[in-house]
């Protein structure tokens, strides 16, 4: 009976004994972080609007591909309505400015408020779908939402707002706004990475991933699930929310089609499943990965055209023969690489 | 002695199917309770009726004297108890150690991520999986899985345990293994009560056996007692060896 | 407003007509639903496909009317899904779901992609007239409704009738209710899978070549119908194919008798939100689904 050995009583320890966290370690925090801020200060040397442009797009799809990761990845509930918590936040934002004279700041902080009390809302109640009815219901409340925003008077209905340009003058006119709102962009991004990492190797996260791997197991074992996913669902609709309003900021019109695109949604799921989903890494990488590929196809002269078909093959390849993703693949096929790759 | 659990007049139905049928005993802490019957006599629902997973029709649990009927699984859980899977599915892409630190930091004394792992650990070596901590859980077999799900209920710091099945697809030393382990997670002071097929190991361990047959209890007493009980031969296919086989051990 | 009887009545059987129509569409989804528990979301660009296929079928072979060519792009359709099941669904047809949505939504960006670069972004119209039929002294149907309506319930009957009284449909049922008995008393499974599916995409495309004989379309329009698809899926309850036919019917009169009482722009607004709560509160549907 040598199992039988009786343990050591926490007391008889060594005081400093600090067992290793799953997941922490600065690697997994610092170096996607850099990424990110690599891509984002790359203008700053080129000098080019064309190439700032370029990085928001790229920018803004990797906040949403981390933020739908905390739902999607961690949690395990895939979300086809994600795009939702972009376009909400994105019109009261631009409601507040538009309409309402706030500034920009308000218009911020009001889009991520909208964006996580809709997501405490509904998430109460369609979390308790689960699988299909659930990736179902999601893509109902994005459709439901619009169709409603197109009835909204005060959102312009059908037609959307539009915003007088003499707005921008409080932000130093156009071009320096567009700088602005580029450099908080960055910060954005930069603020989705740090938040994935400590929801990922927090208490909070194991209860995700708990809920992830087994939902029935993770009650039983007394993870509060009802509580668990609404928050993961809330945290993950924050982000948008900022972005949706600053993007339609920028843009200087908003409306329900441009708000609410449901094709959005289901790239930013693409994303995070290249790059990997439940990781620090993979949406990160996926985000950037998927916005170069298109990048290269659609001013590729053969590609141009097909570019869509060329996507959707290369998806269905990931899908089939890499469901993990590229930093799945990496930590199951180099478990070593687990420790400093998440 | 002082009862720990109270199961009272416990009825569980699906649709037409009675699964448990008016189902009454009590559990005093520091026992081991054995719970045996034909497979389908309603004893993994019995279970989930305890912590929680079902919500019985009628009748009540109290659990530390208070009633928990109608309570979420997490909540009976945070209120100490833990329990085992028939079935172990072990989350694939978490390592042991995380695994049990689940069952630590959720669990009855709710604790923070550093204090969970030092738990784990603890629970890891005392069950003999340390080596193993930082093993995917998907790659561990069948006896290590098994270990596995027992370390992460009792990571949790039960106050009672529910054991399904631990010793099912074990070999003759894992299960004198498991059994030992049982014995010293009772001599720890955790009150267990667990399903098995494993005739003889259930005799051995038991202080006390329930039998279920078609969601009613048919019999209730020490080891001695059931084997020679007609109403249980009468239910293992009225098989008048049993009582020989169920004493020396064997299937 | 004028809330005369038979306006009404013609409003609801518009309504009812589409309803059948959608229906069969739906009908499709919820098919390939039912027995895989795949979501197929390549469900919208399919029926673009057929209704661009019936057009082009139709002017390829000069004729008059479109019903022949939607014959034959119906037909066609069932090795079409046989194919794409072969080569994109059935590696995941036991991953997690994740996996197979995004596999039929990757044979959506493929197709989006080709029909995209093939036809453009133009509308196309069928051009045919069979005239109309007046009931009831003032209501006013056109016949290529009534024909698309009849041509619905028929295809639902053969499809009820192949399910229940042939052995292929047992198969197919047999599949449903638990794939690995079904494979334990020999049923060749995985065939009968790539067949579920190439009916299911069947469905879909006799449906759009239905839809384009009465409205105009563009290869955009698919994505439309496929979210119609899914509202009538649930309303008949996910895996009931039959129920999809009575989903329709009770989105038909939703369709049909909401522009009477509020702005048509409503009506997404009024189904959108019932899809959502019926999928709380009923998730098998109101005429019960699988299981």
């Amino acid at each position: 009976m040598s199992r039988q050995k009786p343990s050591l009583p926490p007391a008889l320890r060594p005081a400093d004994f600090r067992p290793a966290l799953p997941g922490r370690h600065w690697a997994n925090w610092a170096l996607p972080l850099a990424l990110v801020l690599a891509l984002g200060l790359f203008p700053l040397l080129t000098g080019k609007d064309v190439h700032r442009e370029t990085m928001f797009t790229l920018l803004r799809a990797v906040v949403m591909a981390v933020s739908l990761n905390i739902i999607l990845g961690y949690t395990g509930y895939v979300s086809f309505g994600h795009v939702v918590f972009f376009g909400l936040g994105g019109y009261v934002g631009f409601y507040l400015v538009a309409v309402q004279g706030r500034t920009l700041w308000e218009a911020l902080l009001a889009g991520g408020l909208a964006a996580g009390l809709l997501a405490w809302l509904i998430g109460i109640g369609i979390l308790r779908l689960r699988g299909a009815y659930f990736a179902l219901v999601t893509i109902g409340v994005n459709e439901a939402v619009k169709a409603f925003i197109q009835n909204f008077d005060p959102f312009g209905g059908p037609l959307g707002l539009t915003m007088n340009f003499s707005v921008y003058q409080a932000y130093g006119g156009p071009r320096t706004m567009l700088q602005m709102t580029y450099y908080i962009l960055v910060v954005l991004a930069a603020l989705a990475v740090l938040l994935s990492y400590a929801v990922r190797t927090s208490k909070f996260g194991l209860g995700l991933l708990a809920i992830r791997e087994d939902e029935d197991a993770a009650e039983v074992m007394g993870v509060v699930t009802p509580m668990a996913k609404t928050w993961a669902f809330v945290l993950s609709a924050i982000l948008p929310g900022v972005v949706g309003a600053l993007f339609f900021f920028r843009n200087g019109s908003i409306e329900p089609h441009e708000a609410f695109p449901l094709h959005l949604s289901i790239e930013a799921i693409v994303m995070v499943m290249l790059g990997g989903q439940g990781t620090v890494w993979g949406p990160v990488l996926g985000a950037a990965g998927y916005q170069a590929m298109r990048a290269f196809l659609l001013t590729n002269r053969y590609l141009k055209n097909i570019q869509l078909t060329v996507s959707g093959a290369l998806l269905l390849l990931i899908v089939l023969f890499i469901p993990a993703g590229l930093i799945g693949w990496l930590r199951r096929r180099f478990p070593a690489s687990r420790r400093v790759l998440l | 002695m002082s009862v720990l659990l109270q199961v009272e007049h416990v009825t569980k139905r699906f649709g037409g199917l009675v699964a448990v049928n008016d189902v009454s005993f009590e559990l005093y802490e520091g026992e081991i309770l054995g719970l045996i019957g034909p497979n389908g006599a309603g004893k993994t629902t019995l279970f989930n009726c305890i912590d929680g997973v079902y919500t019985p029709e009628e009748g009540r649990i109290l659990f530390r004297k208070q009633d928990i009927t109608g309570w979420k699984p997490y909540d009976v859980a945070r209120f100490g108890m833990a329990r085992t899977h028939q079935i172990v599915r072990p989350l694939a892409d978490l390592t042991v150690r995380e695994h049990v630190m689940v069952g630590a930091a959720f669990g009855a004394q709710s604790m923070g991520l550093r204090q969970a792992a030092r738990v784990a650990d603890e629970v890891l070596e005392f069950l003999g999986l340390a080596e193993r901590a930082d093993w995917l859980a998907g790659s561990l077999n069948v006896a290590q899985k098994k270990r596995l799900e027992l370390a992460r209920a009792l990571a949790s710091q039960p106050q009672l345990l529910l054991l399904d099945e631990v010793l099912a697809g074990l070999n003759p030393a894992e299960i004198a293994e498991m059994v030992a382990t049982v014995k010293a997670i009772r001599n720890r002071g955790i009150t267990i009560i667990m399903i098995e097929h494993v005739m003889h190991a259930i005799m051995n361990v038991s202080d006390r056996i329930l039998v279920l047959d078609f969601g009613q209890l048919i019999a209730e007493g020490t080891p001695k007692e059931i084997a020679a009980n007609p109403k249980v031969i009468e239910a293992y296919l009225g098989d008048p060896k049993l009582a020989e086989r169920l004493m020396q051990g064997g299937e | 407003m004028a809330l005369e009887w038979t306006s009404i009545l013609s409003f609801l059987i518009d309504g009812l007509m589409l309803g059948f129509v959608f229906g069969v569409a739906a009908m499709g989804l919820t098919l390939i639903w039912g027995v895989m528990d795949v979501i197929n979301l390549a469900h919208g660009p399919l029926i673009a496909l057929a209704m661009f296929g019936v057009y082009l079928l139709m002017a390829a072979l000069g004729l008059g009317n479109p019903y022949p060519a939607l014959l034959v792009i119906t037909l066609l359709a069932l090795p079409v899904g046989m194919g794409i099941y072969y080569v994109a669904v059935h590696r995941v047809i036991n991953a997690p779901h994740l996996s197979s949505l995004l596999a039929t939504y990757s044979v959506n960006m493929m197709l989006m992609g080709v029909m995209n670069a093939v036809f453009g972004g133009a509308p196309r119209n069928i051009d045919f007239s069979l005239g109309s039929v007046t009931l009831f002294g003032d209501i006013v149907i056109p016949v290529a409704r009534l024909v698309a309506a009849l041509a619905a319930v028929l295809i639902a009957g053969a499809l009820y009738f192949f399910l229940y009284r042939t052995r292929l449909g047992r198969y197919i049922r047999a599949v449903t209710d638990n794939r690995d008995a079904a494979e334990l008393v020999g049923v060749p499974s995985t065939t009968i899978l790539a067949l579920s599916f190439g009916l299911g995409v069947l469905l879909a495309a006799f449906a759009g070549g239905l839809i384009a004989t009465i409205f105009p379309f563009t290869i955009f329009d698919g994505g439309r119908y496929e979210l119609k698809s899914f509202v009538i899926g649930v309303l008949g309850g996910l895996g009931n194919p039959i129920g999809s036919l009575f989903g329709g019917l009770v989105l038909g009169v939703i369709e049909g008798l909401v522009p009477m009482f509020l702005e048509t722009s409503w009506t997404p607004v009024i189904e959108f939100a019932l899809f959502v709560l019926i999928l709380l509160v009923r998730p098998t549907g109101l005429f019960g689904g699988k299981s």
